[in-house]
């Protein structure tokens, strides 16, 4: 083998367990969460996305409280607040971001008391650097099987609504001309979106989770002008980001300051940060009108 | 009952083979228990092309919105097609008013305007020849294929109203409704635009109705005019509701018609300045004459 990909993948890269948990848990909730932000991003929902984020952690704390698995805390409380949100649906966008706001802090504030009495009871740490900053290596196998079937649940939806979703984000008039219920299909993708940041909750952390969701599909958005290829693009640079991501923690396990390694979602989200970049300074042709409007703004001003 | 009111507001002079289209009879609508449209009666035939002319909050908005589906009438019912009007769907095309289309989103005019075709449906759309060929059609049709492939969100106000209108045609109604297309744009695109819908109107049979607070960039093309004000309208040949007897009632407020070089100005008058003409027009006008002055309509949506 190569010297140089001997020292990246040595020792036992691929033969690790804990390393094909992470691949393999990591790459689902990746693409996952990449996929949806891509709807997330276009229907300019992604602070209810973050809010979602921090909302679970009070399910993630609370789960360790009581002893289930984290996914499902996660993804119970997330999937119970994008319905409150939904049923409160306050129209005007002010009182929106009032609500989600006041709601968040309150699940914030419920989090803080149940990472307290979980550091305090158990006299570690451990539940909360889980919650807040993700456990890709140490995910179970059941857990990994629940993840997998979310996941599915949240592709499913948007793949089904993939039109629907599509006309109602370029114009929701339009979408009710069409005879689209447009207030249901919202109501879905919002489900969709908070099982993706569960998702990435367990994975990279709760705190860190709406990097994937926003980051790669804003990147994706900057690429192409064909919906169905930012797709792609979102989920090939969310999959990149986290399993180079999983490579690179692997291997500072030789780097200072502590030989002990340095976290996953560090890297997963610095890498999404790095792709985001290349995406918005290196973009390709298909966008010159982008340019075009960018001159005629300069223009004005 | 219902039949028996279309029958009455049929104009003599058109054939009456033709079946209409459209048939608004006797429409009221009530919003926060104030009355926004009363006993608005007028309908249109295939091909014929029919502005809906008014000031903002002369109930242009809730007309369409009421012919649409989207807004149930108090009293009276809309027919399309001979049918009792059953929600909201592919027989009628709409252009809503002030489409706001982010230049962000990667959504090309042919992906719109494929979207008119089957937005509403579910699952990811299989790439079809006969699809793909049937959406480049349409932009031809409507001068759009230039731009065919750049975002929608990034070209002018004329070029997003030719796409919107693409996108309204691809599902072949038989009734296109357009919300005030002509606000905003610039006076050559304008004219663009309004030849492109009489152009479309009759080459293709389908019965157009343009909402504007302009008269005058209809008047070359517009086969009869439905007046508004303060909810109530008036109906007929431009020759028969512009006329300052008929604008008056409509109005209850003195109101004098203007004739320029083809063009008209409608400007109100003095109540006590001689009045013209005979209030003998019941079968154009069916307003009630004891109208509300004209400034209550103002600044009502």
């Amino acid at each position: 083998m190569n010297p140089i990909l001997r020292a990246v993948f040595e020792p036992g890269f691929f033969t690790s367990a804990p390393v094909r948990v992470a691949l393999l848990a990591g790459g689902m909730a990746a693409l996952v969460s990449s996929v949806v932000g891509i709807f997330a991003v276009m229907r300019g929902q992604s602070y209810a996305g973050h809010a979602l984020a921090d909302i679970s952690v009070t399910g993630g704390s609370a789960s360790y409280l009581v002893g289930i698995t984290p996914l499902w805390g996660f993804a119970g409380v997330s999937v119970v607040a994008a319905a409150a949100m939904d049923l409160i649906g306050v129209q005007r966008r002010r009182g929106r971001d009032l609500a989600t706001g006041i709601v968040r802090g309150a699940a914030l504030g419920l989090a803080a008391l149940f990472l307290y009495w979980g550091t305090t009871t158990t006299s570690t740490t451990g539940a909360t650097i889980t919650v807040l900053f993700g456990s890709i290596f140490t995910i179970s196998g059941s857990s990994t099987a629940a993840a997998a079937l979310l996941g599915a649940i949240a592709l499913g939806i948007v793949a089904g609504l993939y039109r629907p979703l599509l006309l109602g984000s370029a114009s929701p008039e339009l979408a009710f001309a069409r005879g689209i219920p447009v207030r249901a299909t919202g109501s879905l993708c919002l489900i969709a979106i908070a099982l993706a940041v569960s998702l990435s909750a367990l994975t990279i952390g709760a705190i860190l989770s709406t990097a994937l969701l926003v980051g790669p599909a804003a990147a994706g958005l900057r690429l192409t002008s064909k919906p169905g290829l930012a797709i792609l693009w979102s989920a090939v640079i969310g999959l990149a980001a986290t399993w180079l991501g999983v490579l690179l923690a692997y291997d500072s396990y030789y780097w200072p300051p502590a030989h002990q390694g340095w976290p996953v979602s560090f890297f997963v989200v610095a890498l999404v940060l790095v792709f985001y970049l290349l995406a918005q300074f290196g973009r390709p042709a298909g966008t010159r009108r982008d340019k075009a409007v960018a001159r005629q703004a300069e223009a004005g001003a | 009952m219902a039949d028996r009111d279309v029958v009455r507001i049929a104009e003599p002079g058109l054939a009456a083979d033709r079946e209409e289209t459209l048939a608004v009879a006797g429409v009221g609508v009530r919003l926060g228990g104030r009355e926004v449209l009363h006993d608005v009666r007028f309908s249109i035939r295939a091909g014929e092309f029919v502005g809906l002319i008014g000031s903002n909050g002369a109930g242009k908005t809730t007309l369409l919105r009421v012919i649409l589906g989207l807004q149930k009438p108090a009293t009276g019912q809309v027919r399309i097609g001979g049918a009792a009007r059953a929600g909201r769907g592919t027989a009628v095309g709409y252009v809503p008013q002030k489409i706001e289309l982010d230049p962000d989103m990667p959504l090309r005019a042919r992906d719109l305007v494929g979207l008119g075709l089957d937005g509403n449906r579910f699952g990811i759309p299989m790439p079809s020849r006969g699809r793909r060929e049937r959406v480049t059609e349409m932009l031809h049709a409507v001068g759009a294929a230039a731009f065919a492939d750049a975002r929608v969100g990034t070209l002018s106000g004329g070029e997003q109203q030719r796409v919107m209108i693409a996108h309204a045609l691809i599902s072949e109604p038989r009734l296109l409704l357009l919300d005030e297309p002509l606000a905003n744009l610039d006076i050559r695109s304008e004219q663009e635009i309004v030849s492109l819908l009489a152009r479309i109107s009759k080459e293709r049979g389908i019965a157009v109705l343009i909402s504007a607070h302009e008269i005058n960039p209809l008047l070359p093309v517009m086969d009869r005019v439905v007046y508004m004000a303060d909810g109530r309208a008036a109906s007929g040949t431009t020759g028969e509701v512009v006329r300052p007897e008929v604008l008056t009632r409509l109005y209850g407020h003195h109101v004098d018609v203007i004739h320029l070089h083809g063009r008209v100005l409608v400007v109100p008058g003095q109540d006590d300045e001689p009045t013209i003409g005979s209030r003998d027009d019941t079968h154009v006008l069916h307003a009630d004459p004891a109208a509300p002055a004209l400034d209550k309509a103002e600044g009502r949506r």
